[in-house]
């Protein structure tokens, strides 16, 4: 498995002064069908993920919005909040109109159809 | 910020001996991580509430039990299915069981345990008990 680093447009990254941005826990599966991602994003809401696609690189964006509890004081913190980004760079054979995407428990489940075209074919072979 | 690429058109592909052995390692589930999940505990007068991330997890998969001053969660979260001719391009992500207890402050009311689930984390709140609080005593001028 090849990483490569995408630079953004502006080349800046997109962290500001006040929120963190980490680097989700992901899993890819690929399959006849397609590719299947699944990315950890704990404390993000369906409506708060963005994706993006541009030129055939995949930018998922999840936002959080940090809350502590009210009348507490945080003692001991093994975690940190923080807005979660990764970028995929996608081959010529997704279909892109096609890309499913579903959040659930804090984990986002993307699926990017392979194009009809794409899918290997097998030729068989006649004898004679 | 740093891009995956995603090859489709290389099945034949060698696999990156580096990458088996990375795999091996993470072939072992939670207990390889000294301590998971991460918690972060919040102290108020009279209660405590804890919050930890776990990703994945359904709240049918979660246990919590209180005793005395230690509080335990354990769960369980199953790998991914996968067709038989899947290839995994990627696997960060943890799977199988995890316990973790931890040590509270105070005494806890066994009954004013209230926990809530939502969106992979998980925050629970414990009360002191009626009896343990603590009681301002007022001081008498003789």
């Amino acid at each position: 498995m090849t990483t490569q680093t995408v630079t953004r447009r502006d080349g800046q990254p997109a962290a500001t002064a006040t929120t963190r941005i980490f680097r989700p826990l992901t899993d890819i599966v690929e399959t006849r069908e397609g590719v299947h991602i699944f990315m950890e994003m704990p404390g993000v809401a369906a409506e708060d993920v963005e994706i993006d696609l541009e030129q055939r690189i995949l930018n998922v964006r999840g936002r959080v919005h940090p809350k502590s509890p009210e009348t507490f004081e945080l003692v001991h913190a093994e975690y940190a909040e923080g807005d979660y980004e990764r970028a995929f760079s996608l081959g010529e054979e997704v279909d892109a109109d096609r890309i499913e995407a579903r959040m659930q428990d804090g984990v986002l489940s993307l699926f990017l159809p392979r194009s009809e075209e794409a899918k290997v074919r097998r030729i068989e072979v006649k004898a004679g | 910020m740093e891009a995956t690429v995603i090859y489709y058109n290389a099945p034949m592909r060698r696999p990156d001996p580096f990458e088996m052995l990375r795999e091996m390692a993470r072939a072992a589930d939670f207990r390889r991580q000294a301590t998971f999940p991460a918690v972060n505990l919040w102290q108020g007068s009279e209660a405590v509430a804890l919050t930890a991330e776990l990703p994945g997890f359904r709240p049918e998969d979660i246990d919590i039990t209180v005793q005395d001053t230690t509080l335990t969660i354990s769960g369980e979260r199953a790998p991914v299915s996968v067709a038989d001719d899947a290839v995994w391009q990627r696997r960060e992500r943890l799977y199988g069981k995890f316990v973790r207890s931890i040590g509270l402050p105070f005494r806890v009311d066994p009954d004013k345990v209230e926990a809530r689930f939502v969106n992979g984390v998980l925050q629970i709140v414990l009360h002191r008990p009626e009896e343990d609080k603590p009681r301002r005593i007022a001081v008498k001028a003789a």
